[in-house]
């Protein structure tokens, strides 16, 4: 709580932005989440989420600095610019949560996304599968003579393009880890 | 090491039940004299004891439970505690660590349970951070916007020991909410309140939280500035009902004048409360030409549920101050020509009277028991606690408060049976006080247990019951909503009240003659002991002035009369 700078009007250097815009219109933000490694701060996360109604479209966590017991949940969230506002400020009330970002207002920032597709099939299919995991950049991780197993790294988008082209191709399981972001630049 | 924590915190009272999983300290609790521990007779009681106490006195209030139904029987209270923004903490037994996990007898996931309805909670797994743990609890418990906090404690902690942690060797930076607002919009605040043609004030629990400094900054500025103030139902006391500018409470049931100033105002200056659903009705026609300014230390407050021109996150107390400061430097500027006439308009609403009643009959009326009490107590030492229904507003009409932390009332939850423990709690407080509580007959079968409590430890409360054997609000909006369809709302095979009192060794008076009202309510006040007061009140009466459900502020129903297809279908399925 400590480090969340309240500004008003401030949409810059803030994860407030306390003017009111009670737009419709719903809006896709990543949200970084920097929080106290302790028992049961990911339910209060999601607990917040399922209690008040919003929406989490992705969710990843892991302990980013082992010595300060801090861990980094990034959220992507859908909601009106109001519920936007409200989720970063019920968000900032829990204790062990130390600063709130919202990627998607400070400035550009880097989103990737890690996938695991199993693609089953013979002939033409086999080679066409890996024909496209070339271009998309992705490398195969397990191999049998029936099936491989590609990882790809990327935007979510990039994902959702490889796991369309795929499908036809013979795509029987896919896991996926959810988006891990940071802002551009030095800051 | 849990009762020295508790002592260097200032605890002297603790509210509790024991049972196997909280024994070591119980143990400890009969070793020493500092902590006074007052025995409830169920764990909800003890909860709302410390609420009591907490909203009483602005200190910590503390519950002591044991592990599984202890816990969750205390879990109405976190909650209550919770939409209240009051500060306790509640201190539960759990399994050993080595049975967590295996359904052990009396296991609960207590900080599974109580993690949405506690500010904060934790499972101290070990002794030598117990004692930090439970400074930090009082730490999150009374910072920033107070609440409840739950600290859960196997019992093989509770045997271990360890080296103690005071609280002064604890780091509080991990938690330090925001204080002092920013001055760039408490300045942009004042230039709008020099202008402004009809401002109003709308304060609320926020005030009180924020201390006694809190109420005399708000009386200050409301008085220099003669600008017209409301309050909700939470923060009653903040500026005196006695006050000049004081328009009465707002809201579903509030006072005429208070919801037509909101309504019309030009600036509404929202301090320390939070646009309840019972404040702002209708949301899209609620205060439709009004600048709003909203100052509360909660960020997600702000926003939430109506736009806000000018936010201001901090306390209360410093932002007045501030605000006072910047008013001043500026030369103590208000538009006094249009506020005068802004008066002139509120006066007018105030001649509807609004609160009038006829009492006639042999029958007595709510609002005439309550007004009687007002008339009897008002100049004494008092506190107030209530239940929750039509008494509770109408208590909220009637009774008036000059100073902060005399009014307890379970306000966003709504909870039935949080009166008559947390009467007990004020008593504990203040020993000598006249403290009453102002019940209905329903809620208070809910948790009439505690008058052993109050017999147990010699608490003279009082409880004011006004009984009309029904669940009174239940029935008025089946009347107004459902077709006059009384489903369930009758309170059937009631007890006698007054052989109910003397089975719990109390003393019992029933009323139900308008005419010896006062004699008993004398009677009562009196007796130096707990007493159970049956006052027979009228069956049928219903509380105004009322916003329907799905109405804006403007639309208040006055009376008996056209109330009638009141609530239309979109107000139906609101609460």
């Amino acid at each position: 709580m400590a480090a969340l700078k309240i500004k008003k009007g401030s949409t810059k250097h803030s994860a407030y932005n306390l003017r009111p815009n009670f737009s419709d219109v719903q809006e896709t933000h990543t949200l970084a989440v920097n929080v106290d490694n302790e028992p049961g701060v990911l339910a209060r996360v999601i607990g917040l989420f399922s209690g008040r109604g919003y929406n989490i479209e992705s969710l990843t966590v892991a302990e980013v600095d082992h010595h300060g017991h801090q861990s980094r949940i990034t959220i992507v969230t859908k909601g009106t610019p109001q519920v936007i506002e409200q989720i970063k400020a019920q968000l900032g009330r829990i204790v062990p949560v130390h600063e709130v970002h919202d990627l998607t207002v400070e400035g550009p920032a880097v989103e990737r996304e890690l996938g695991l597709f199993k693609v089953t099939g013979d002939g033409e299919k086999r080679i066409e599968a890996l024909r496209l995991a070339e271009i998309f950049r992705a490398n195969v991780v397990d191999s049998t003579l029936q099936s491989f197993v590609f990882e790809i790294t990327g935007a979510p988008e990039k994902i959702d393009a490889f796991a369309d082209l795929m499908r036809p191709l013979g795509l029987v399981e896919v896991a996926r880890t959810g988006v891990a972001a940071l802002s551009r630049g030095a800051a | 090491m849990v009762v020295q924590a508790l002592k260097d915190q200032g605890v002297d009272t603790v509210f509790g039940y024991p049972g196997g999983a909280v024994l070591p300290i119980y143990d400890e609790i009969f070793q020493q004299n500092d902590i006074r521990h007052i025995l409830v007779r169920h764990e909800q009681g003890a909860v709302h004891a410390a609420e009591g106490y907490a909203r009483s006195t602005g200190k910590v209030g503390v519950a002591l439970v044991t592990s599984g139904p202890g816990a969750t029987n205390a879990v109405t209270g976190l909650t209550d505690a919770l939409l209240d923004s009051i500060p306790i903490v509640v201190l539960s037994g759990q399994v050993p660590t080595f049975m967590i996990g295996s359904d052990a007898f009396q296991e609960a996931d207590t900080v599974g349970i109580t993690r949405p309805c506690t500010k904060h909670n934790w499972l101290s797994k070990e002794t030598e951070t117990l004692s930090a743990t439970i400074h930090q609890a009082f730490h999150v418990a009374r910072s920033g916007r107070p609440g409840p906090v739950l600290v859960d404690i196997p019992k093989d902690v509770q045997f271990a020991s360890a080296e103690y942690t005071p609280p002064q060797a604890i780091d509080t930076n991990t938690y330090k909410p925001q204080l002092k607002g920013d001055i760039e919009a408490i300045t942009e605040l004042v230039e709008a309140l020099e202008k402004a043609e009809r401002p109003v004030f709308y304060t609320g629990g926020g005030v009180i939280n924020s201390g006694l400094g809190a109420s005399q900054l708000l009386r200050e500025l409301v008085d220099a500035t003669n600008i017209p103030i409301t309050s909700t139902l939470m923060g009653l006391g903040a500026y005196p009902a006695s006050g000049k500018n004081w328009l009465g409470m707002l809201g579903m049931h509030g006072l005429y004048e208070a919801n037509m100033a909101m309504h019309d105002c030009d600036l509404m200056i929202n301090i320390g409360a939070r646009f309840d659903d019972r404040i702002t009705g209708l949301i899209s026609a609620f205060s439709p030409g009004s600048k709003k300014a909203h100052i509360d230390i909660d960020p997600s407050s702000i926003n939430k549920v109506i736009k806000t021109d000018i936010p201001i996150v901090g306390d209360v107390g410093h932002v007045l101050e501030d605000i006072l400061k910047v008013w001043k430097a500026r030369g103590r500027k208000t538009n006094k020509g249009a506020i005068a006439k802004w008066h002139e308009q509120i006066n007018d609403w105030r001649a509807v009277d609004c609160l009038s009643f006829k009492q006639e009959g042999n029958t007595i009326k709510p609002q005439y028991a309550l007004h009687r009490l007002e008339q009897l107590t008002k100049d004494m030492d008092r506190y107030i606690t209530t239940e929750v229904g039509q008494h509770q507003m109408w208590a909220a009409q009637y009774l008036r408060f000059e100073d902060p932390n005399r009014w307890m009332t379970s306000g966003g939850l709504g909870t039935m049976g949080y009166g008559t423990p947390a009467s007990i709690g004020v008593q504990m407080a203040h020993r000598d006080s006249l403290v009453i509580n102002v019940a209905g007959e329903a809620s208070w079968l809910m948790n009439m247990q505690e008058m052993g409590t109050a017999v147990q430890f010699r608490l003279p409360v009082k409880q004011f019951i006004l009984n009309n054997e029904r669940l009174g609000m239940v029935r008025q909006w089946q009347e107004l909503l459902h077709g006059e369809r009384y489903s369930h709302s009758w309170s059937e095979a009631l007890p006698d009240f007054v052989k109910l009192a003397e089975a719990f060794g109390c003393k019992g008076i029933r009323c139900d003659n308008p005419d010896d009202l006062d004699e008993a309510i004398k009677e009562m006040i009196a007796y130096d002991g707990p007493v159970i007061f049956d006052c027979l009140v009228e069956k049928h009466e219903n509380c105004f002035p009322m916003i329907p459900s799905g109405k804006p502020h403007n639309e208040m129903l006055l009376g008996e009369a056209k109330t009638e297809g009141a609530i239309e279908a979109g107000g139906a399925v609101l609460v």
